[in-house]
């Protein structure tokens, strides 16, 4: 019965974002094909901080090794345009379980400055490695690389599918995810970690997958930003964009399927309409931090699940 | 010019970062050290100390040592204060819940960072240094006629930079007295060891807190004031001695206070010298994945002591 009636609310949302496309004006259009791209990244962060517990500060990692990953060999390789995915989530797989294999080994709060570390290395080799990456100013994708059997990904009508194809899937899989046994025990971890472990379950190793499952997702999200919108840099791979992650998913509602859309549809915005008021934007940001740690840790999805409708996944 | 006196230019500067680092990363270790606070906006406060500073400096006018004095004086007060006032309406409503601190100070870094870009604007602007004499530094060399003292180009420093050096050096001994020897010392230390026995023998262990994370501000600040003539000030000025001190602080061991100024030592140095003979970067990458590393694999720090 819940099973069924999760599955509606599901389908529904994702149909919600199909009509969408065809109500909301061209400039609307541009911006939802950004947040379900971003979207994916906060799903992927959610499974790990939401879903396992493990508050990371160090998620650009995956996020830009992502990009890199596809940007890099289209721009300097010549690689077409799935290979080079192929070869995105792979590195942003291989990346994650490295971190995750060192960083594994600290819980709390020095894990959270180890990702933090690992981010800040990776964000510095990014500009080391300025031939090829150009550092802060970033290199674009031209159009002709961005074509693929016959879409042209630069069309906005392309682009809005494919981010919505790209978000669908990230949505469906953690939705199922967090509905299996690996998925229940992830929770488990969460909530109590020491009675897990006595459970007999193999607490590090679940977490190690947790961390390259939400590292991949992560990567995919880079990958399709950097090839939907035409741009890698890496400001991408700074420390802010490790923070807004935590920041749509604290907003949204931890631990909940639908919290990281509605977060970062909600951050967006936000930053969009204060952006035409300030160029200090990024208080919104800081203001909204401070004051949802403050009132509201269980986010927007959270609070209605607490006080509306339990079932909520 | 050749790799001696070179290498000597590379760790005077690299003995200012130290100056300043010890400063701010002494500050960072009491905070984490008596709340087990891990304040990412510590940064923050050092960007506000050099803010604070230029705007007391140009409001005096006059001359140039006027204006420093009193932003030596001045800055630290305002800037603690600002940080009790955050402790009051943000920190201790979380009951320094470690994790949710993190993740509100993050929040704290952006709200300074942006109200200052504001406020002060985009550009960086420079401070008079009280006194500044060029002091030309004399090198040997050994050739036919024995020992000879040269005195190569470019080989200098200034009175200024030789006068950070040793405030910091002051500073950072008065505040070890401080914590040492003084009764508020000993109620810190008395509440870090615990809290809620401190509390049991009548200590105000929140107002103790306030006043602790306003030390670590204020120390943060005063690292910015005596830099701020040689760097300038400007709003993004806080990511690297936040980077800097967290990498010092942990190395060191968290909340070790020798272990701290060991620490900074090694770390101004080396980065000093890494960042004039390599690149800045390669510096900042080898530092950051160190204190990866050591947290992973020694997290008690490389001079701290193990802890249960």
């Amino acid at each position: 019965m819940s099973d069924f009636r999760e599955q509606i609310l599901h389908f529904s949302n994702l149909g919600i974002l199909v009509l969408l496309f065809f109500i909301v004006s061209d400039y609307h259009d541009g911006n939802l094909a950004r947040i379900m791209v971003l979207a994916v990244y906060a799903l992927g962060y959610n499974l790990l901080f939401g879903y396992t517990g493990l508050l990371s500060l160090g998620h650009a990692l995956f996020f830009a090794a992502g990009m890199y990953g596809l940007a890099l060999p289209i721009h300097h390789l010549g690689f077409e345009p799935l290979s080079a995915f192929v070869t995105s989530l792979s590195v942003a797989a291989l990346v994650s379980l490295a971190v995750g294999f060192l960083a594994l080994r600290t819980t709390g709060v020095a894990f959270m400055i180890v990702t933090l570390m690992f981010a800040q290395a990776g964000f510095l080799i990014s500009l080391y490695f300025g031939k090829y990456t150009r550092g802060d100013e970033g290199f674009v994708i031209q159009q002709a690389e961005r074509t693929f059997a016959g879409f042209d990904f630069t069309d906005p009508t392309t682009r809005y599918f494919a981010a919505f194809a790209l978000f669908a899937t990230a949505y469906l899989l953690i939705a199922w995810v967090v509905r299996t046994p690996f998925g229940k025990s992830l929770i488990a971890i969460r909530e109590n970690e020491d009675r897990a472990r006595m459970l007999g379950y193999d607490v590090q190793f679940h977490k190690l997958i947790a961390v390259v499952l939400s590292g991949t997702i992560s990567g995919a999200s880079g990958a399709a930003y950097a090839f939907l919108f035409g741009y890698a840099g890496a400001t991408f791979a700074s420390v802010q964009y490790s923070i807004l992650p935590l920041l749509w998913v604290l907003l949204g509602g931890a631990g909940t399927t639908i919290g990281p859309l509605i977060g970062t549809a909600f951050a967006f915005y936000l930053i969009d309409i204060s952006s035409d008021v300030t160029t200090a934007h990024l208080l919104v940001v800081g203001l909204a931090i401070v004051l949802l740690t403050l009132f509201a840790p269980q986010g927007l999805a959270g609070e209605i699940r607490a006080r509306l409708f339990r079932w909520l996944p | 010019m050749e790799f001696g006196p070179h290498l000597f230019l590379a760790i005077l500067e690299g003995a200012i970062t130290t100056a300043v680092i010890s400063l701010t990363a002494v500050g960072l270790s009491i905070v984490f050290g008596i709340m087990r606070v891990v304040n990412v906006a510590h940064g923050e406060f050092f960007m506000l100390g050099a803010v604070v500073a230029w705007w007391v400096a140009t409001t005096i006018g006059g001359h140039p040592s006027w204006g420093f004095v009193a932003a030596l004086i001045v800055t630290p007060l305002i800037v603690g204060a600002i940080a009790s006032l955050a402790d009051r309406l943000v920190l201790a409503r979380l009951n320094y819940d470690p994790e949710r601190t993190i993740v509100a100070t993050i929040g704290l870094l952006y709200v300074f960072q942006q109200v200052t870009l504001m406020t002060f604007g985009p550009d960086a602007r420079p401070v008079e240094p009280p006194f500044n004499h060029r002091i030309a530094i004399p090198w040997f060399e050994f050739n036919e006629s024995g020992l000879n003292l040269i005195w190569p180009w470019g080989l200098a420093t200034t009175s200024y930079k030789l006068a950070v050096i040793a405030a910091a050096s002051i500073i950072v001994t008065s505040v070890w007295l401080f914590l040492n020897r003084s009764q508020f010392g000993l109620i810190m230390r008395a509440t870090q060891l615990d809290s809620e026995m401190a509390t049991a023998f009548g200590v105000p262990v929140r107002r103790v807190y306030s006043i602790v994370f306003g030390l670590g501000a204020a120390l943060a600040a005063l690292g910015a004031v005596l830099i701020v003539p040689v760097q300038q000030a400007h709003y993004l000025m806080g990511g690297d001695p936040l980077l800097l001190s967290f990498i010092v602080v942990i190395i060191g061991g968290l909340g070790s206070l020798p272990g701290t100024i060991l620490a900074a030592v090694i770390i101004g140095m080396s980065d000093g010298i890494i960042s004039v003979f390599f690149s800045p970067t390669l510096a900042k990458i080898l530092a950051t994945l160190l204190v990866a590393l050591v947290l992973i694999f020694k997290p008690q720090g490389l001079f701290g002591k193990k802890v249960k």
